[in-house]
């Protein structure tokens, strides 16, 4: 998968010019460029998580993998303080109406990351079931997506950062959307 | 694409409320779940009066899916069953399938095989331990047993490739040879474990809030844990003397030298330290075994395309929950007829209403927590 380093360029370093000046210096950027760069250094996911992807989420939630470095320390119970929600496992039929609730309750801007190939697909349960939704994408928009099963927590922490490009890009899901079906704008 | 499923309100389950009752839902989104089952509970005040579990948030119908995979296919599906016993579950089909066949598993592969389900087991208790303190408000011990946990995972994706589903137990043995690494990197182990895990029991075992949150909370007697079916540490820390290792010894237990962790108080507190006690018996075999490890072939000699002759066989394992039952009906082709799993989640989840009833809301954590559920292998 390319990431788009153009995006990632500008978010090594703050997003906007410094000119010096005797005594310090002034700071010149757009406000949503440093609102992207806020928000996209304080995401807060959502403890969700539905089969053995979990466990690799708690692994890399753990000292060795320590997904806080990137600004994902805060684990939120509920939907109503989470940023973005990490898909961790399989997604039944019964499950399906439950995810889109919680979806629904998250306060924009919010972000998907479908963790495993479960999430992806269906996974290992595409085939031959009659209780597995083929794709977490059938029921809510992704913006990430991991494949394995489950991805090793160096994987997650690679789609964390891809999401983190992704915002500092500039455009939310949303935004995105709007230019699609507006061509005016 | 999928059908429409209504989230089922509390109004449509239970009886009528008498007054003074409230009727609260624990998930299917609760972080103290561990994963996706649904409780609904009934208060009064804060004393509970009933508990009802829903289940199927993640039935992925594995039973049906297993029917229409080969005998060598269906194995790998069984990893993502009870993925913290992801071997155990793996050798409890394998050993179905060599069952049918009448197959002689090699000496190196029945040794290979027990280490690598005792070493499941440390790793599976390790991350309860961690689970479970979180559920209790404690963050601590989760990142000191995820430090252990994490040098099994890397033995693990040295010798099978995978960190969690390791597909390695193949009917007639194991799929590969050892890593050459494998035997040194266990000792190492053995010892980091051994040194490592006094800090643990400082933390946890001897924590005056641990204690007073776990004795005497969620009692479960010996005579209902027979009754409902409970297996594992659950039952034997009622002083159920039901370890299938014991019982009806496989793979080669019966040459072992080990203990069955029983006590006889059935709370919380007991059920955690059966655990604790567990982890030093694997390590206590462990050790009897890495020394010891057969020179010879690591898998039987086997035909490409297995066929079961017609027939019905069962085997059962011991897992870090439980016991777990494989259920084969084969009409003699290439694929199973019907595959039923006894899951030891699904009955000791049965027994939570029976320990949980009239105790404090703020208690059902402890109980369920030490239950050590894991939803996907209850679903299945």
């Amino acid at each position: 998968m390319e990431i788009n380093h153009s995006a990632s360029q500008n978010t090594e370093v703050f997003p906007g010019a410094v000119m010096d000046l005797p005594g310090g210096g002034v700071v010149t950027s757009s406000f949503q460029d440093l609102i992207n760069w806020a928000r996209s250094n304080s995401l807060w996911p959502l403890t969700f998580a539905t089969s053995c992807c979990g466990i690799e989420m708690m692994s890399t939630a753990s000292a060795k993998y320590d997904f806080s470095r990137f600004g994902f320390e805060v684990a939120r119970a509920t939907p109503r303080q989470a940023d973005v929600i990490i898909i961790a496992g399989t997604i039944v039929n019964k499950m399906a109406p439950v995810l889109k609730r919680l979806y629904d309750q998250m306060a924009d801007p919010k972000y998907v990351i479908a963790m495993g190939a479960c999430a992806i697909s269906g996974g290992p349960f595409f085939y031959n079931t009659y209780s597995v939704v083929k794709g977490a994408d059938h029921i809510i928009p992704v913006d990430v997506y991991i494949p394995g099963c489950p991805p090793r927590p160096e994987a997650l922490l690679h789609a964390l950062i891809t999401l983190q490009d992704k915002i500092k890009g500039g455009l939310t899901r949303e935004q995105i959307r709007e230019q699609s079906t507006n061509p005016s704008l | 694409m999928y059908s429409e499923t209504t989230i089922v309100t509390p109004d449509v389950l239970q009886q009528p409320l008498q007054e003074g009752q409230l009727v609260i839902n624990v998930g299917p989104q609760h972080p103290a779940t561990h994963g996706v089952l649904h409780l609904v509970i009934t208060l009064e005040g804060e004393t509970i009066i009933k508990i009802e579990p829903h289940l199927g948030y993640i039935h992925r119908s594995i039973e049906k899916m297993s029917e229409s995979l080969t005998y060598r296919q269906f194995i790998y599906v069984t990893s993502r069953m009870d993925y913290l016993s992801a071997h155990i579950n793996n050798l409890a089909c394998a050993m179905c399938v060599e069952k049918g066949m009448q197959l002689e598993v090699p000496d190196r592969a029945q040794v290979i095989r027990i280490i690598m389900s005792e070493l499941t087991r440390i790793a599976s208790h390790e991350l309860w331990i961690g689970a479970m303190a979180m559920d209790l408000g404690a963050f601590t011990p989760f990142f000191y047993t995820f430090r252990e946990r994490e040098t099994i995972n890397d033995i693990m994706e040295q010798t099978c490739g995978a960190r969690l589903t390791m597909n390695y137990m193949v009917p007639g043995g194991v799929m590969y040879d050892l890593h050459p690494e494998f035997v040194a990197r266990v000792k190492s182990f053995v010892v980091q474990f051994k040194s490592k895990v006094s800090e643990l029991e400082d933390l946890v075992t001897d924590n005056i809030i641990f204690r007073n949150r776990t004795v005497g909370v969620g009692v479960l007697s010996k005579a209902d844990a027979i009754s409902y079916g409970c297996t594992g540490p659950v039952a034997r820390a009622s002083g159920v003397d039901g370890d299938i290792r014991k019982r009806f010894p496989y793979s080669g237990y019966e040459k072992l030298q080990f203990e069955q962790c029983l006590d006889s108080a059935g709370d919380s507190f007991a059920r955690y330290i059966v655990r604790i006690r567990e982890m030093y018996q694997s390590i206590h075999i462990i050790e009897q075994l890495i020394d010891a490890i057969p020179e010879g072939e690591f898998q039987a000699k086997t035909k490409a395309v297995i066929k079961l002759p017609k027939g019905e066989f069962y085997t059962r394992v011991e897992t870090a929950r439980g016991e777990l039952g494989v259920y084969i009906v084969s009409e003699g082709g290439t694929t199973p007829y019907r595959i039923k799993y006894r899951s030891p989640g699904f009955s000791n989840l049965s027994a939570l209403n029976h320990m949980a009833k009239g105790s404090k809301i703020g208690d059902l954590m402890a109980t369920m927590g030490t239950l050590d559920l894991v939803i996907p292998d209850i679903d299945r």
